[in-house]
């Protein structure tokens, strides 16, 4: 048994001096040597935490020991038989809280980098790979309706084609993939990886539809008349506002506008493409998550002077990734932390200038566990800024629920859910991903696909409800 | 319904990419452009509306939708040619494929009224009026068209209006056609000529729109706008369309666009619809 070095392998990335200029990736990824190097730091453990903490349940330790002999196509094409989306997966899953908080090399010392692992494999496939695909069984004649082309809705598809149903995904916008195209930036997540992803469900003989809206341009009773199942995977993509005076000021963006402008429209190659983008230059950020540190991320390299990130609590209550925030960080964001956006204050043209702010003190835990915010009374201040983010979370786009008598909704529109076979309220209707969450993972989205697709092939199989 | 029964309907037509079928010049600036896309047709009501893309490189522009033909699978619409995507639609020939044509979007509007009702439009607004009238004629309410524009050689689609109203009032800058005073002038002589007017609808520019409103505000008659901010999904997903109607924040794409002009913050809105002047300039000269 060799000695096990303590600490993983770095994996190299553009200095943030400059990659606040580009939109590229700020991680490389690693070489051969370095992935190698890094897969035989694994215990294989007997008993593997590590598969257990994977929300999809990937053979973990097996897809290493293939990177750790060199056999790097080996190893995708294991991770690919539970895992549609290794490339995306392997880049923003929170790895710390999942299967790497969970690695026994993790008790004493660094555990193993198992997402950067994962990275390393999908994108070696794609540069290298013939493109094979795994065997789908023989066709059973049935038809599922996928609504939705995000993480949920691509995991469904492809984990129901292999089983040799024939899917046709529905998505509304004009290019598919969901919030991993809209939401999740170009630095973080390349588009190029995404249509990779999802060309390769498409090529296991899943149909897309774009520019289709379920609730308008079909209700789903009507798509029930035409398949045998539906898969729910919509998302949250309705923004919160806060709700105070002056929010509709111009320069004021939900997180979800901005990042969509830049993200899906290419506003950052204006005026190569047509959408435009205010490329503030004091940009403030209203929030503490993943969604903020993207927003105050992508302002910088949209050119501004200062992106500050305004939160409520406190720098440990914030939600976003401990990656995210440091690289936020480290590319000069400014955090201005226990404040509360209290009203904006706009000049004559209806252009926000300042945002009234209040300090918090830190109370008692509150619901979520986290210490309750309270603002200090008459500590009322102004920032200047031209251009506002409101990052503050969102909730499930109510269209489906609307047009779709007898469909069960919770707290804030969630679709509720069976949380073992994902089934809806109504009969031959499945949902999972943030639309049955109200926002949280893209691997949790994958993992409510996985449970959803074997429920869906039961369904059909059996007809039993 | 047990799994396995079907009822075959042609979703391989449905999903179809969108194909231009027709173009045709209506008057300097506004064109007509008729696109194939059967999901749409046999789905749209009067009031929603559609998102469309010319290619992969152009914004997502709203357009109010002129007419339908469910069994041709076809939806028109006029195009407005101001900005660089507009152009770029209205420069789409017969076999060109949108990169994006989707919808029926919004909220049909509500016809549910009796008595006469007066539909008012100017510019791209003339075209949107049409399918208005036409659903309240067969519904058989009492309508009256009437119509704006600086000069006579604006206007269009006069006959296909009186087809389908009781009425058709026109009204140029220049005088060259009917009177001056423009939609909000004629509405107001209407109504103090005693015209049992119950509602308006108005579809046209945002200060057309806010004319009209204002000119039937004295007069309590509820008065329907079609409005038109910038939006970037149309389901409800950016809010970048957000409007204040009776002090409430609104998503014009999923809770119109269709509202109460008495109700709408008209400033707001105006100044919305200013954000990106300066970028639209640059492209534009690209």
């Amino acid at each position: 048994m060799p000695k096990v070095i303590p600490t993983r392998t770095p994996m190299r990335e553009q200095p943030p001096h400059e990659r606040i200029h580009n939109f590229d990736e700020v991680p490389f990824g690693y070489s051969p040597e370095e992935a190698m190097a890094e897969a035989q730091r694994c215990l294989q453990c007997k008993k593997p935490g590590c598969i257990e903490g994977c929300p999809v349940g990937i053979d973990i330790p097996g897809f290493i020991a293939r990177i750790a002999q060199g056999d790097f196509l080996g190893a995708a094409a294991l991770i690919k038989q539970t895992n549609a989306l290794p490339a995306v997966t392997g880049r923003v899953c929170p790895q710390e809280e999942q299967c790497e908080g969970v690695c026994a090399l993790g008790k004493r010392f660094e555990p193993v980098a198992i997402g950067r692992l994962e990275r390393f494999a999908a994108d070696w496939e794609a540069a290298h790979g013939d493109g094979r695909l795994p065997e789908c069984r023989p066709p059973t004649g049935k038809r599922v309706a996928v609504v939705g082309s995000g993480p949920a809705g691509i995991t469904v598809a492809a984990d129901l084609a292999l089983l040799g149903h024939e899917v046709v995904m529905f998505e509304a916008l004009h290019e598919p993939g969901g919030v991993l195209v809209y939401g999740i930036p170009e630095f973080r997540l390349p588009k190029a990886i995404v249509a990779r992803e999802v060309d390769y469900v498409c090529r296991l003989g899943v149909k897309l539809v774009r520019n289709f809206v379920v609730g308008l341009t079909r209700t789903l009773d009507e798509l029930l008349e035409e398949f045998d199942a539906v898969f729910l995977g919509t998302g949250a993509g309705l923004p919160w506002f806060m709700g105070i005076p002056g929010e509709n000021l111009n320069g004021i963006y939900s997180a979800n506008e901005y990042l969509t402008r830049v993200n899906l429209m290419k506003a950052y190659r204006f005026p190569e493409y047509d959408t435009p983008i205010v490329r503030g230059r004091r940009v403030a950020t209203i929030g503490g998550g993943n969604v903020a540190m993207d927003a105050a991320r992508t302002a910088l390299r949209l050119g501004a002077e200062v992106s500050m990130i305004v939160y409520r609590r406190s720098r440990e209550e914030m939600p976003a990734r401990a990656e995210e925030i440091h690289h936020a960080e480290e590319e000069g964001v400014r955090f201005e932390l226990l404040t509360t956006p209290v009203a904006f204050h706009g000049d004559d043209h209806g252009w926000v200038k300042e945002i009234e702010c209040i300090r918090n003190e830190l109370g008692e835990p509150d619901a979520s566990g986290r210490r309750r915010p309270v603002p200090i009374e008459g500590s009322n201040f102004r920032i200047p800024v031209d251009t506002v983010i409101v990052a503050i979370g969102q909730a499930p786009n109510p269209l489906i629920p609307r047009t779709t008598p007898g469909l069960a909704t919770g707290k804030h529109g969630v679709i509720l859910v069976d949380e073992e076979t994902m089934k809806t309220s109504r009969r031959g209707v499945f949902a999972g991903g943030d639309v049955a969450t109200g926002g949280a993972t893209v691997i949790l989205a994958m993992g409510h696909g996985k449970k959803a697709a074997r429920a869906i092939d039961e369904y059909l199989r059996t007809g039993q409800w | 319904m047990s799994v396995g029964v079907r009822h075959h309907q042609e979703t391989a037509t449905a999903l179809e990419e969108a194909q231009v079928l027709r173009r045709e010049p209506l008057v300097p600036n506004l064109q007509l452009l008729t696109v194939r896309a059967p999901a749409v047709a046999s789905k749209i009501q009067p009031g929603q509306f559609v998102i469309v893309m010319a290619d992969a490189t152009s914004e997502r522009i709203p357009l109010t939708v002129a007419d339908w033909d469910r069994k041709e699978g076809s939806v028109s619409c006029v195009i407005m040619q101001v900005g660089r995507s507009t152009y770029k639609l209205g420069d789409l020939e017969p076999g060109d494929r949108l990169a994006a044509f989707v919808g029926p979007l919004g909220r049909a509007l509500d016809l549910n009224v009796d008595g006469t009702v007066a539909v008012a439009g100017g510019c791209y607004g003339i075209g949107s009026i049409y399918p208005v009238a036409r659903a309240l004629k067969e519904r058989g309410n009492r309508v009256i068209a009437i119509v704006e524009g600086r000069s006579k050689f604006l206007l269009y689609w006069l006959d296909r209006l009186s087809q389908v109203s009781d009425q058709v009032l026109v009204s140029t800058k220049d005088r060259s056609l009917g009177k001056r005073g423009y939609c909000p002038g004629l509405i107001r002589e209407l109504l103090d000529a005693g015209e049992p007017i119950q509602r308006v609808i108005a579809i046209g520019c945002t200060f057309m729109m806010y004319e009209m409103s204002e000119a039937t505000r004295p007069y309590g008659v509820k008065t329907i706008v079609s409005l038109n901010p910038i939006m970037i999904d149309g389901t409800g997903m950016c809010g970048a369309c957000r409007v204040s109607v009776g002090g409430q924040t609104k998503f014009a794409c999923v809770d119109g666009p269709d509202f109460d002009g008495h109700q709408v913050d008209w400033e707001l809105l105006l100044a919305r619809r200013k954000a990106y002047l300066e970028p639209e300039t640059i492209a534009a000269e690209r």
